[in-house]
């Protein structure tokens, strides 16, 4: 029982889970799992009773038990007691204050990574407001590579996602041309495929290696597809060079998705045996987003952003290149207008980087969300600003075949100009070389086609465009 | 005078958009979406937007289902009703889907009132639902009716139907309460699809056997994307009716039921052009 006095009222919180839940700011999700605080006064008495908890208290008490849950069993047994050391004494509270204190230096922060839970990052992100999750998460810096470097101070990537809705070669080719074209495609090129199947991801597979050998380009490929199905391509022999999975928070969501750590780790290590990465070896792409251990029955009563940070302590597991909060695609349900996503969005970005992963962000929304371009406008300009490694970069933003919207290859050039970010180093070389860029820090786009492409598009038969 | 550049720079490589409906080659004003791409856009959320939150004409589509109705009174013996979830509006509805998914009392005692729990059971019936496009059934879901019917009297068996129903803020799932309590072997609700940017119109079918309470998604069958632009109302009925009669000789639903009728997909375009 957790207890609080504010004058003479009292107020009880039974378990540490419900005064998580109690304490976060509110969002549909929560509402709908039944966990949310029941008045606005309940959520800052609760935030309160959060700031006195010392950081200790996570060390003894699990949110979900350590026998039934093998993340909260993969949190637990990897902590590291030396790393939390400078942190140990702290409450919640001051957690934050040390946080936003010029104590935590880059290096500090890198230091106790290894030290802290996500139920810790998760508890002091509820006590944050925005401005603080962005001012932390910018000191943290974590970088990755395979043939490109992603996360270096200064660089913001890119996702090239080239989806279509019957995985039509032509149709892909175009995308990809388009955001090639636009400087996009640095962090990876990512198909979600229309059809999910091993000889569909290897059918992909194999034009997307083709395409960057050709082009010689310093990226990475990856078909978001099963990771059983990924061990299966790479028993075929099929170009993979990333293993995707989406993850979440309890074991029992990863159960719901098909997979174990068991699996992940298998994946991992066959994806290294083939030895494809240039400049690293970060092999695993992780997709996570607020409210999928609800959607699969498998919260525990766990708030969902709490969730959320536990599905951190998986990825930071495998050593992963790119982890991307998928922020605004799961509905209204969960996160029910701009407000909600954006929140969701930093807290994510926040808790992912201080526990040392390489964060990026879907910024995104679907059409039954409360939520327009100019939302994502925001979120973006947030997150560049704090620092996050990549952004999704689609024509237009128009995903037709998802049915969403995310970030296009015009809005990554747009944060490039206004915070002066540039792509990763190999990346922006390749784009001055190519002679795609007319400068030599992937900002300006050249006016002509540039001479490898004009070759390509020579190939297409005249007269059948249909604007 | 010095001559102008042009202010917006058109990319070379936009007749890409002969061979995907991806918005390529949109070219730029700066780095930035030209005025011409960018009100393009706004159009397209809007008309997406408005099929979600305007509400589903129901008094027009009662009296449409009704005149169906008088017209093929050998399948249609009832006349249609019209049924309420417990999501009282569209702010709730989007909110709590378990709402949605469940009959308000009043809509629940009326069905009950009917008797059908006490007859003999139905082979059929068919529920509409507004679901999060109010587009997608008010443009099809009449069309795909006409087709559907005349496909059923054609059919070697017969077919007994229980009354037209329509939902109002209803899921997916409704169709397990109403058709529960309709006393019908199958159920198939027809439901205006989550509106995509390019396609606000879409209505979704999904085919369940022995509806009731407790089933999931896993005990469902389902055809999407119908509209004008996408599968048309005749092919829509086809690939349901052959859903159906395999649904009632199995009886079965989901996913050990495998729609073979779906044709392969075929290459559309020229491959990946950009290899050499």
């Amino acid at each position: 029982m957790y207890r609080y006095s504010l004058g003479d009222r009292r107020w009880q919180f039974a378990t540490l889970a419900e005064l998580m839940a109690r304490a976060t700011p509110a969002r549909s999700g929560d509402r709908l799992a039944g966990v949310i605080a029941h008045t606005a006064e309940e959520r800052v008495v609760a935030q309160m009773a959060l700031a006195d908890l010392p950081l200790k208290t996570f060390l003894n008490e699990a949110l979900i038990p350590y026998e039934q849950d093998e993340v909260t069993r993969l949190i637990f047994d990897d902590h590291d007691p030396v790393a939390f050391e400078p942190v140990s004494h702290l409450t919640v509270g001051d957690f934050r204050n040390w946080l936003l204190s010029d104590h935590a230096t880059p290096e500090m922060l890198a230091s106790i990574r290894a030290g802290i839970t996500p139920e810790m990052v998760a508890a002091v992100s509820k006590i944050m407001r925005n401005q603080d999750l962005i001012l932390v998460a910018a000191k943290c810096q974590v970088q990755t590579a395979f043939r490109s470097t992603i996360g270096l101070p200064g660089r913001m990537s890119t996702r090239l996602q080239p989806n279509h809705p019957t995985d039509d070669m032509t149709g892909i080719a175009a995308s990809i041309l388009d955001g090639l074209l636009y400087g996009s495609g640095d962090a990876v090129i990512g198909i979600n495929p229309a059809t999910d199947s091993v000889s569909q991801s290897v059918r992909l597979l194999q034009m997307m290696d083709e395409v960057i050998r050709q082009y010689e380009i310093p990226t990475q490929s990856c078909v978001l597809t099963h990771v059983t199905n990924t061990l299966e391509a790479i028993e075929q022999k099929a170009p993979v060079d990333l293993v995707f999975q989406s993850i979440g928070g309890t074991e029992a969501t990863n159960r719901s998705f098909g997979f174990d750590l068991a699996t992940l780790a298998e994946a991992r290590d066959a994806a290294l045996s083939l030895n494809r990465g240039t400049v690293g070896n970060n092999v695993m792409y992780f997709e996570t987003g607020q409210g999928s251990a609800l959607s699969a029955d498998a919260h525990h009563g766990v708030d969902q952003q709490t969730c959320e940070a536990r599905a951190y302590a998986v990825a930071r597991k495998f050593q992963p290149l790119l982890v991307n909060t998928v922020v605004g695609f799961i509905g209204p349900e969960y996160l029910f207008d701009g407000k909600e996503i954006t929140r969701a969005g930093l807290e994510d970005h926040f808790c992912g980087k201080l526990l040392g992963l390489p964060m990026g962000c879907d910024i995104c929304y679907t059409n039954h969300a409360e939520a327009d371009q100019n939302d994502m406008d925001n979120l973006l300009t947030l997150l560049g600003v704090a620092g996050c490694n990549f952004i999704m970069g689609i024509p237009g933003s128009d995903d037709i075949m998802l049915n969403y919207q995310t970030t296009s290859f015009h809005d990554a050039l747009y944060l490039r100009r206004v915070l002066d970010k540039r792509p990763a180093p190999e990346f922006e070389q390749w784009l001055t070389r190519m002679q795609i860029f007319r400068d030599t820090e992937g900002k300006v786009p050249a006016e002509a086609l540039p001479d490898a492409f004009r070759e390509s598009l020579a190939r297409l038969p005249e007269g059948q465009g249909n604007d | 005078m010095t001559e102008c550049k042009p202010v917006v720079t058109e990319n070379p490589w936009r007749r890409l958009s002969a061979w995907t409906d991806a918005r390529i080659g949109l070219g730029r004003a700066g780095i930035s979406l030209p005025t011409r791409e960018m009100l393009a856009f706004q159009l397209a959320h809007a008309q997406a937007r408005d099929a979600v939150h305007l509400p589903l004409d129901t008094d027009q589509l009662m009296a449409d289902l009704k005149e169906l109705t008088g017209s093929r009174k050998t399948l249609l013996r009832h006349d249609p009703v019209h049924l309420q979830s417990q999501a009282c509006d569209r702010i709730t509805y989007l909110q709590r889907p378990d709402l949605g998914r469940r009959l308000s009392s009043q809509s629940s005692e009326e069905l009950d009132r009917r008797g059908h729990s006490g007859a003999s059971p139905v082979d059929l019936a068919l529920v509409i639902a507004d679901g999060l496009s109010s587009y997608g059934v008010q443009q099809n879901a009449i069309a795909f009716l006409e087709a559907l019917l005349t496909d059923i009297e054609a059919d070697d068996q017969s077919w007994e139907l229980a009354p037209l129903v329509v939902v109002s803020q209803g899921r997916v799932a409704i169709g397990d309460d109403v058709g529960h309590r309709l006393n019908a072997r199958c159920v198939v609700v027809l439901i205006g699809e989550r509106p995509g940017l390019s396609s606000p119109d879409s209505l979704g079918l999904y085919l369940t056997w022995q509806p009731g309470p407790g089933l999931t998604d896993a005990s469902r069958n389902c055809i999407s994307n119908i509209r004008p632009a996408g599968l048309s109302w005749g092919e829509a009925s086809k690939r349901l009716m052959y859903l159906l009669r395999e649904a009632r000789r199995q009886k079965v639903s989901g996913v050990p039921l495998k729609d073979r009728s779906e044709e392969t997909v075929i290459e559309q375009g020229i491959g990946n052009f950009l290899l050499r």
